[in-house]
């Protein structure tokens, strides 16, 4: 073949140096103690936080791969033998860090009420059906470009006793690792035009109008299954890197 | 280009549907190398009581000092299967317990060496975002020169070394809030 060479320069080896990552935006993450969450006031630290520099034990975390999840793990409404109740829904988006780059090979976690907005757990004593047919919870992996998709059912609100005729909007649990323990986050994708979005502590303890918005997911036509389900776009947007290295590696 | 991050959010009190599958207490399976032990301890609230519907990651190097991560690139050997990472659920009385094999220790700041540690995060409903923090081991001669551990005022460092509770047993407990408070870090 023309203008290729005869034989590829072998790729310099990685340089053994470590890079952080920076510190987030302020105000796009929740506070400890946030009373409006009434949960948060016996759990929350009141000791200050002790801040050590980032060492490799921080920018390393665990890694798991498409052998870590069974391929059918995406879809939420085929793990019974009936269909579940409810609006399928088809959620897609990528897993990036705020430097844009994408999150590629990493594992994406979700779990979710059902259709009326019930768990099936036993804590959950909400006057609301159990759907035999809906466990609630998914997984995947990113591809190499950081995307991921799950089928599911629309969640429905539900009612909490964080105050008096509290009720969380519709929302799905995301958890994801990225490339190191300082990249973890556990995060929620709630639905555009949800009412309840004012009203709910957990949505508004995200200071950062950009930082809250995101948790927001945008419905997407593209990814719409035509006569099957609709589609919702929600990107998620990790901890990003710092632009140059710490120190050497021994 | 510059995007915010998403905000983080509650794992609520539902979080074992959704995790519970990758529930690890074995960290270290057959084969790894090292000093085998045992960790148990209580996740407990401001009250006193105990978190039943918590959940408690691990993260650490093999007994060589070694991660299992691209970033380390120590030339150092890893075992087959080694991961390192371990997710434990609290249980009713918000207590918590895995095995591992103590870790080898690992580079820190300034080319100098940390006492062997295993890095730890914590998940419950309450908490807006996960809390992070260490268990370091008893009688190890090196936390007297660990770079993080000096970061620590004096009196609240023994929140973060596990108290030897038998042979290869350790008990290690996390407090939330008050008298012994654990020391939580913000990376």
């Amino acid at each position: 073949m023309p203008n290729r060479p005869s034989s590829r320069t072998p790729s310099k080896p990685r340089p053994a140096r470590l890079v952080g990552y920076r510190r987030y935006h302020p105000g796009t993450q929740p506070e400890y103690n946030f009373p409006p969450y009434a949960s948060t006031q016996k759990r929350c630290p009141t000791q200050p936080l002790v801040l050590p520099p980032q060492t490799i034990s921080e920018i390393t975390g665990p890694i798991f791969g498409t052998d870590d999840v069974k391929p059918t793990d995406h879809d939420l409404t085929r793990q019974h033998k009936g269909a579940p109740i409810g609006e399928r829904i088809v959620v897609t988006g990528r897993v990036l860090d705020e430097n844009g780059r994408p999150v590629p090979h990493t594992l994406v976690e979700i779990w979710q009420a059902n259709a009326a907005g019930r768990y099936p757990h036993k804590t959950d004593q909400h006057n609301a059906p159990l759907d035999p047919n809906f466990s609630g919870a998914g997984r995947t992996v990113t591809d190499g470009e950081g995307r991921y998709r799950f089928i599911t059912i629309r969640p429905g609100e539900y009612p909490w006793r964080n105050h008096y005729n509290a009720w969380r909007p519709a929302h799905i649990h995301f958890s994801l690792f990225g490339q190191a323990f300082l990249t973890r986050m556990v995060t929620q994708m709630y639905f555009p035009g949800d009412a309840l979005l004012p009203y709910d502590p957990m949505f508004n303890c995200i200071a950062n109008e950009g930082a809250r918005q995101r948790l927001v997911a945008a419905f997407d036509w593209e990814s719409t299954i035509p006569e099957q389900a609709l589609g919702y776009r929600f990107d998620i947007v990790l901890r990003g890197r710092e632009e140059t290295p710490m120190e050497k590696m021994p | 280009m510059s995007l915010f991050a998403s905000g983080q959010q509650t794992v609520g009190p539902y979080l074992h549907i959704g995790l519970d599958w990758l529930t690890t207490r074995d960290i270290a399976g057959r084969g790894v190398k090292g000093e085998r032990v045992k960790v148990a301890g209580r996740l407990i609230d401001g009250d006193g009581v105990g978190v039943g519907d918590g959940l408690v990651e691990i993260w650490q190097a093999n007994a060589a000092g070694k991660y299992a991560h691209p970033d380390d690139t120590q030339n150092k050997a890893l075992e087959r299967g080694w991961r390192g990472f371990g997710r434990i659920p609290t249980d009713a009385k918000g207590g918590f317990e895995f095995s591992t094999i103590k870790p080898g220790r690992v580079a820190g700041p300034d080319g100098k060496l940390q006492a062997p540690h295993l890095v730890v995060a914590v998940f419950m409903r309450g908490l807006l975002k996960h809390l992070a923090t260490r268990v370091y081991f008893p009688d190890e001669p090196a936390n007297g020169e660990d770079p993080i551990l000096k970061l620590v005022p004096a009196a609240r460092r023994a929140t973060l070394v596990a108290r030897r509770a038998g042979k290869n047993a350790l008990e290690w407990n996390i407090i939330l809030q008050g008298k012994n408070e654990t020391v939580f870090f913000d990376f």
